[in-house]
Formats: structure tokens, sequence, C-alpha cells
């Protein structure tokens, strides 16, 4: 094959999402091999650097999730050492990864997104920032949702039914980040868009939409979210057609209004009271395992496996320098 | 399966900075390793093309004749047809389920539940009932309420599986009365029980209670053999966790079923562990005792120690913040902290700011939402020095998220670490006949209500 290249797939790492990862580098690795690339599997560590400086690979394959892939930090650093990557760059990593500016962001650019209150875990020693959950309390309502504000994963997403659950929800979001958000709970749908750049297409496009329906009620936990059995995924989702048109829509234009490149999923609550969608937050690395939603999505769009594998590939190198 | 960010977070405390209280490890350094030489040499030229060679899969009848010796040391008489040799007691678990267990049949276990069998339940998708323990273990009268609904509900658990002595994690152990009438009602009620018993030679107070198996056996009046109860036994905590070999002593019909099982899964256990197995048996100690004993003796003494030296660090680190069990046996401390607080947030922290790790009580639950505020603890493989500081980088992380919450719930910080002066409130009433009852200060509260702590965890 004369577009051959020899491939760093990097993946593992030490987040809590190391599992998940090490899966979705595994399925990228089979689908890159197809191919016909050449691939070097790095589970990420401290030779990484190094490794890839003595190995010199063309291109990197990020399918490295939580804070280790996706804040931006390998990013930077592939770009300093001038090795192209997929996905998107650093500072669309940053505002992605960060789920409090990505929400201001979006507050900014009139997306809708549940209202939220940010809470740093320094404050409420320095400031006095639990005078104000009252107040917070009384704008927000319950149950509520309380975040760690970084990590892609649902691990340490809590859900306070009331006000005496609240305080044990914040410390327990506080064990994944120094800063945590409080956000208003939205009954309804759970929706992703994958958004996606084709290779030749010029302009990024939405695949169908993905309703994940946990088997168990209650809340779409990182159990359910990564081990089959437990989520129900339907793809393209049950949806009239303006529902999923304008989801779609709200997809790309928070995947521009972010920065993202080449891939990103973007998490949608679609109300159940008022019809309105609501954008929770984007993925920069979504994950590529065979539960994975952005595989389902591309799959239900006509674009299989080891093709999604391709466009992501041509995607690298083509981002607008950052 | 349940509880995959619990395994993933586990998966990465297996890292060398860690102190690491999560593990189910006996310590196997005090094997001395002249005399493992010596008997691997022995096994070699007695007989290494038997040693190299398949086995019969219901084991060797050397390996036999050890397990029925440890069998009388526990004060069960069997006889050597009773019993199948297993790769591990782990493989007993999955060889029961595989002989017993459709989708959906119930399996009823104590609550908390040994964190190894629940991912087994799960994959042959048993629907486990479980039944909160006090301190003597799990009350009868509700193991009986339990079966009345099941039996209300036309359902029938296909086994019983309990853990009666120093329960893993439990910690406490199960009393006389209730082994007899948990007997009994498995007689009243035709039920198979699967008594799991590990470390019941690893007791470091109090005196030894007789098997669910030899009160079976007695019931039934034969001469030894039980009618209903399954016993699973293991070297692994008593000689290593590396033979890989445990057993089974099980009534006839079920002993056959477990054999066709275990020709399927693996045909017979390691040969060369078995007869190394054999092999020690047949050593004598200094005073002309069988060497086995004399090590589960020095065994003993050790964990001993390393259990004082774990309440100890608990009374001093975790003081009026918390609860824990003192097992008069086994391996393992529970313990159970502010409700408020979820061991798996906690975990998450203390892995990352204060490099430990232990077993977050969700872990023993099926439902992988109950027990959210207990943790597991080990003492018996862990160094003293590190039991110590463990338990201190452990109640470092609790003060930071107790702190918290003090300060968003408008209720007082608590103050550091106590001295060890500093009489806990919750050490073990010294209840004279009732002493061996009282293995534990507390364990849940049968009466609080899981589904606030379901919701907040999700």
């Amino acid at each position: 094959m004369s577009d051959a290249k020899r491939v760093a797939v990097l993946k593992g790492g030490r987040s809590l999402e190391r599992a998940v990862s090490l899966r979705s580098g595994a399925q990228v690795q089979d689908g890159l091999q197809r191919l016909g690339h050449e691939v070097l599997a790095i589970d990420v560590g401290p030779g990484l650097i190094p490794e890839l400086l003595e190995r010199k690979p063309d291109v990197a394959f990020i399918a490295l999730h939580g804070r280790d892939g996706e804040d931006g930090a390998i990013q930077s650093l592939l770009e300093a050492i001038g090795l192209p990557y997929t996905g998107s760059g650093p500072a669309a990593c940053a505002r992605c990864t960060d789920k409090v500016l990505a929400k201001q962001l979006m507050d900014e650019g009139g997306v809708p997104t549940p209202d939220f209150q940010p809470l740093r875990e320094a404050s409420i020693k320095e400031l006095g920032a639990a005078a104000a959950i009252a107040a917070v309390e009384a704008r927000l309502g319950f149950p509520m949702v309380v975040k760690p504000a970084k990590g892609g994963s649902a691990l340490g997403v809590k859900f306070a039914a009331t006000g005496a659950e609240l305080p044990g929800s914040m410390v327990g979001a506080f064990s994944y980040d120094h800063t945590i958000l409080l956000e208003r709970y939205v009954r309804g749908r759970d929706l992703a868009v994958s958004v996606l750049e084709l290779a030749g297409a010029g302009a990024p496009v939405a695949l169908p939409v993905v309703e994940a329906v946990p088997r168990e009620e209650g809340f779409y936990d990182y159990e359910s979210r990564y081990e089959i059995g437990m989520t129900t995924f339907v793809c393209p989702a049950e949806l009239d057609a303006d529902t999923t048109s304008r989801a779609q829509e709200l997809a790309l234009t928070v995947y521009r209004l972010l920065g993202c490149h080449g891939l990103a999923r973007v998490d949608l609550m679609l109300d159940q009271d008022s019809g309105e969608l609501w954008v929770l937050e984007t993925n920069v690395v979504p994950g590529m395992t065979q539960t994975s939603l952005l595989p389902q999505a591309a799959d239900a769009g006509d674009v299989g496996f080891d093709e999604l594998i391709s466009h992501i590939l041509a995607s690298a190198g083509t981002r607008a320098a950052s | 399966m349940k509880s995959s960010a619990m395994r993933e977070m586990m998966a990465l405390t297996e890292q060398p900075d860690m102190i690491s209280l999560a593990g189910g490890l006996p310590d196997t350094s005090t094997f001395a390793p002249e005399l493992y030489a010596k008997l691997m040499a022995k096994v070699a030229a007695e007989a290494t093309a038997k040693a190299l060679q398949y086995g019969p899969t219901e084991g060797m009848a050397a390996t036999v004749e050890c397990i029925v010796e440890v069998m009388a040391a526990e004060g069960t008489t069997v006889d050597p047809s009773e019993v199948i040799v297993t790769t591990g007691g782990q493989q007993v678990i999955d060889l029961v389920c595989k002989t017993l267990i459709d989708p959906g049949d119930v399996i009823v276990a104590e609550a908390p539940t040994y964190p190894g069998a629940v991912p087994t339940f799960s994959a042959y998708q048993a629907d486990v009932e479980q039944i909160e323990m006090d301190g003597d273990g799990m009350p009868i009268d509700a193991l009986e309420s339990t079966l009345d609904r099941l039996h209300g509900e036309g359902r029938r658990p296909k086994f019983i599986y309990t853990i009666p002595n120093f329960q893993n994690p439990g910690g406490v152990t199960m009393s006389l009365a209730r082994r007899r009438r948990l007997v009994e009602v498995a007689r009243e009620r035709e039920l198979l029980v699967l008594e799991d018993n590990p470390y019941g030679l690893l007791r470091y107070e109090g005196e030894p209670l007789p098997t669910l198996h030899s009160l079976d056996a007695e019931a039934a009046g034969r001469g030894g053999a039980s009618d209903l109860v399954i016993y699973l036994g293991t070297f692994s905590k008593i000689l290593s966790p590396g033979l890989r070999l445990g057993w089974a002593v099980a009534p006839r019909p079920v002993l056959e079923k477990l054999s066709l099982g275990k020709q399927g899964a693996d045909l017979c256990s390691s040969s060369v562990t078995q007869m190394f197995v054999a092999a020690y048996f047949a050593e004598r100690g200094a005073h002309g005792d069988a060497a086995w004993r004399d090590y589960i003796g020095r065994l003993k003494d050790l964990y001993r120690r390393r259990r004082d030296i774990m309440l100890e660090s608990l009374t001093e680190q975790f003081g009026e913040h918390a609860e824990w069990t003192r097992p008069h046996g086994g391996l393992f401390i529970w313990a159970t902290l502010d409700r408020r607080i979820d061991t798996t947030d906690l975990l998450a922290l203390a892995r990352k700011s204060e490099r430990v790790a232990f077993v977050p009580g969700r872990a023993a639950y099926t439902d992988g939402r109950s027990g959210a505020s207990s943790m597991r603890l080990n003492f018996a493989g862990v160094a003293d020095e590190d039991i110590r500081e463990g338990i201190r980088r452990i109640g470092e992380a609790m003060r930071v998220q107790l702190g918290l919450l003090g300060s968003l719930s408008g209720t007082p910080v608590p103050p550091a670490a106590r001295g060890p002066a500093v009489q806990a409130t919750n050490t073990v009433p010294d209840g004279g006949d009732d002493a061996q009852m009282a293995d534990v200060v507390a364990l849940p509260r049968r009466e609080q209500p899981t589904s606030a702590r379901r919701r907040s965890d999700r």
C-alpha cells in the first residue's frame, strides 16, 4: 500500500480510564493493521517522548482517554517534537476537558447548557464558599448533578436528590478534582452526536444520533457507560426529524465553538418536559471500543470501523496551526 | 460484571510506592526457602515423571490424605472419597455455580460477602439475595424471612453461601447457635449450603467452633457424610496461594457433578503442587510434630500481632469517625466510616494523594451500591510498619473528606489524629460467655435505608 504509514497508537496511561483506553487502543490497532499501516503500540508512561523520538513514527493516533490524553498536554508535546497527531489541538482539548470552561464558553456562545455553578475546593476554606450553597440550591433545585470539572468518564459524577445528600456528593466529586460543578438536572433522554471530518469533504459532518438507554433506572454512571449489557444503545435514536437535525446542528455548533478538529463526541440531553436540547459536554477523544458511541454512530452512517479510522488518521496534520 | 470503575482503580494500585491493604494475601515470606528447595528436590528425586504427568480429576490420593488431615484439625471427619482437589478454593465457587446455577437462579449470601465471589455469581447471572450480618454472622431469622419471601414468589435458592469463620470481608464469626440453626433450616427446607472456610485454622483467640459440615453430618447421623453442606477448603491461606490448591468436600451427587465440571474446566489440578503438599505434610517439625501445624502456629503469631497493630492504628487514626470489626482470626478487618463518605471516592483520593489502597465496601455487594461507606483492610500480608503507615494515610484522606463535609454542612471540622492513649468508643464489650459472639463492634446497620446511599453514589 503506497500511503502506508508508521502510526504510533498512544493508549493506556495512568488515568482512571486506563482500561477503557487500552481497549480503544487495541481496536484502533487492529483497524490500522487491516488498513496496511505499520502500528507502534505505546502504553503511555515516562518513556513516551524518548520512544517517539527514537522510533520516529509518521503520525500519532491518540486513543488515550482521561486527563492524560484529553487535556492538551500530550498534544502540545507532540507539536513540540513536530509529530502530527489525530484529533483536536491543545487549546480545544483544554476547553473541552474543563467542563466549567466549556460551559462558560457555551453560555457566551448562546449554546443551551444546563445552568451550573462551579466551585473550587480551596474557595470553601479561603472564601467561605459554603455560605453560597443555599442560594445555588435555590437556583438549580433538586435533584442536582455534581461533577468533577475534569475527567471524561462518569466516575465521581453524583446525583444529589436532596440538600442532605449534597455535601456527601460534593466531597465525592472533590475526590477526583479540586474543582467541581453543580449542575441543574435535566430529566430526559441521553443523546450523543459524534462529529467527524471526512477526508475530502471540506467541513465536519454530524453522524446519526445515538441514544443511551440505561438498563437500570437511575443515573447514567461510569459502570453502565462502558460495560456491555448495562446500557442499551439505540442508533439511530428514535427521534423525529426535527429533533434529529436540531441535535446534529447543535453538535456542529459546539464543535466549531470549541475549536475541535478531526473528531469529537457531543453529549446532550433531550428535556422530557420542554423538548429542548441541552449540551452537557464534548469529548475530544471519544471511546473506540466495541460498545463506544462513535463507532456505532459511524456504522449507522455507513462508515465502517476501518473507514472511520482512515478518516481520523487523514485528519491528522490538517489542523490549523494553534 | 459490575464495578468496573473499582476494578480499574484497583489495577492502578499495583505500583511500587503504593501501600496496599487491598489484597487478600497471606505472607509467604515466612516459608523457609531451604524447606521449599528440599521438598521440590524430594518430589523430583522420587517421582519426576509422576509430577510432570496429568493426575486424577478428583486429585492425588496422597494429597487427599493431607486434606483429610486438615479437615480433622478443623474438627471434621471426612472420607477421602468425598473430597475433590481443585485449583484453589475459587474453583469450588466457580464449579458449584457451573453445576447448579442457571441464569436467574437465586443464591443467598451474607452482606457483605467475599468480593471474589461477586464477579463469579454475576458471570453465571445468579440473582443474589444478601443477608446483612451482625456481630454473630448471618442472622438466621433474617435468612428465614428471606427464604419465606422467596418461597412466596415460587423461588428456591440453589444454595446458601456462607463464610462462617472470620468472614471475608466482614471479619465476624457465626455463633454456634446460629450454625446449629442454619443446619436445621437447611435440613428442614432441603437447601444446599456452600461453607467457605479458607482460614478456620487461623484463629488468634477463642475456641474453634464446629464446621457446618460436621454439624450436618452429625444431624444426618451416618458417621461423617453430610447431606447438604458443600465444604470449601484451601491451602492458600494456611500454606501458599501460589500452589493453587483447594478442595471441596461434598455430598456424593454434588461431588460427581463437580468432578464432571472440573474435567471440562482443567482436567485436574497441578500434579507438581499436589505432590509438593504431600511431601510437606510428611515433614516433621523440631519437636516431632507435623511441620505444617508448626507453620500454622507461626503464622498465627505473626497475623495476631499484625491484627493488633492494625486495630491499634485504627483507634489512633480513625477514632470516633469510624467503626470496625475485631476479628478473632482470618485476614481482614471491615471498617465503616461516616455514611456520607463513599469509599470508592475515598480510594480515588487516597491512591492519588496518599498512595494507599484498600477494597471499597461496594465490592462486597452484588448490587454494586450498598456498603458504600465501608472498606476491607488486609492486615495479614502487610509488614507491620506498612500497616501503621497505611492506616495513617487512609486516616489522612478520610480527615480531608470529613473536613470538607464539615465545612459544607456546617458541622465542626474533626481534629487531627488522636493519640493512642485516648480510649476508643468502639472496643469490644468484654462479654464473658458472649465474648465469642462479639467478634464485631458494629457492622453496617441493617435499618439504615439504602435508598439514600443508592442515589448519592450514582
